[in-house]
């Protein structure tokens, strides 16, 4: 073999190059957020559904609900156990953002992790942020 | 060979069976197993105002000035979160003030009395029974309620303005700009648009269902009235049964159901 030495030379830099950001980041993997409850949620203890599946499914209860909503007028839910929550978004103490009401902590946490830009607050209002003092 | 080649597949068959049935039976159990907790269920607030078919009746002889017409709109806007921008070009109106002769373009002649001349009237979307608006959209992003309101689902509309050239009142406005910035106050309660979307009145959809009248009307000391126009005993039905009314542009076809008291 001619010019094995540049060859394995040449090989080893490139292989170095290539499997860079794999042995860069060995270990340094951020853990997946935990989205952090309000007190009220907290207090309030259930939600619209169980939280496993609101978890998995948030997005399609809010796609569902907009349009139940803004086509059919209907705007109260009644869980299986007998909770009446109002179909909203932003409107009211018992809507989504009336129990969740730390954007930041609550929403954004997950959104940011795992990169998804939702465009809900282009035109809802996001509730107020409290200063962490408040918070706690 | 041949033996135990045969109970080789026998013990292999039977096997392959045990280990398939467990996922079909687990699937079984599962959809039948819980019925202790009933369904959840979607409805409308009961405290609701419902009409057949919404209308309105407006009765210009209690308006004089525009200023009489300003703490209205105020109220419109406020809690729309419409946003006031100066340039004429990109003004979002969901009601406003014009002239007689802006308004009734068909009944208009140069020598009508004064009192009709100078008086602004209330103008707003019409809510017609036949929408040209909604028949232009291509997204179905307005669309007509059963009981008769014409109304707008944000976050389908995508701007194509196909609306506004379709209705013959110029009831839509189209935010050119981000309007965050031009709300002076925000109603935390009802959202604001993005740039890029078409809006108008909503016949305050959103208060009808909470069991308020609209705000305009709230705010209009009885000169705007709301009701049911197929019920012949409601209030606006009264109205339109001891007054003589009038309607935009009727001849076009569209059925607005605002009507105005001369």
């Amino acid at each position: 073999m001619y010019d094995k030495n540049k060859i394995v030379t040449g090989l080893v830099i490139f292989v170095a190059i290539v499997t860079f950001p794999f042995w860069y980041n060995l270990g340094k993997a951020i853990p997946a957020p935990e989205p952090k409850l309000s007190e009220k949620a907290k207090a309030a203890k259930e939600c619209v559904v169980p939280k496993a599946d609101m978890k998995s499914e948030h997005m399609q209860i809010l796609d569902l609900w907009r349009d139940t909503v803004v086509r059919d007028a209907n705007r109260a839910y009644k869980t299986g156990k007998g909770k009446t929550f109002n179909m909203s978004l932003s409107t009211g103490e018992d809507s989504c953002t009336g129990c969740h009401d730390n954007k930041a902590e609550f929403c954004d946490k997950c959104h940011n992790y795992a990169s998804v830009d939702p465009y809900c607050w282009d035109c809802h209002i996001a509730p107020k942020e409290k200063k962490p003092e408040e918070n706690k | 060979m041949g033996n135990s080649r045969r109970s080789f597949l026998k013990v292999a068959g039977i096997t392959a069976l045990g280990i398939g049935t467990k996922p079909v039976l687990d699937v079984f159990a599962a959809s039948g197993g819980h019925g202790a907790e009933p369904k959840p269920e979607v409805s409308q607030n009961e405290e609701a105002l419902t009409a057949k078919r919404w209308g309105m009746v407006i009765d210009t002889r209690k308006f004089h000035s525009a200023e009489d017409l300003d703490p209205i709109i105020e109220a419109c806007h406020k809690i729309h979160n419409v946003p006031e921008l100066t340039e004429p070009r990109h003004k979002v109106m969901w009601l406003w003030g014009d002239e007689y002769k802006h308004v009734f373009t068909h009944r208009e002649h140069e020598l009508i009395n004064d009192r009709i001349k100078h008086l602004p009237f209330l103008v707003l979307c019409n809510h017609c029974e036949k929408p040209a608006c909604v028949r232009a959209c291509p997204t179905k992003a307005t669309f007509k309620r059963d009981d008769g309101i014409v109304l707008m689902d944000f976050h389908r509309c995508i701007g194509c303005r196909f609306c506004m050239a379709a209705c013959p009142y110029g009831s839509r406005s189209f935010n050119f700009r981000d309007p965050r910035p031009f709300i002076k106050e925000e109603n935390k309660e009802f959202p604001t648009r993005m740039k890029g979307v078409v809006e108008k009145c909503n016949f305050c959809a959103e208060r009808l269902a909470v069991g308020k009248m609209p705000a305009c009307v709230e705010a209009s000391n009885g000169a705007i009235t709301v009701g049911d126009l197929d019920d012949s005993e409601s209030e606006v039905r009264e109205l339109l049964r001891t007054n003589y009314t009038i309607r935009r542009k009727p001849d076009l076809g569209a059925g607005p159901s605002v009507y105005y008291i001369v």
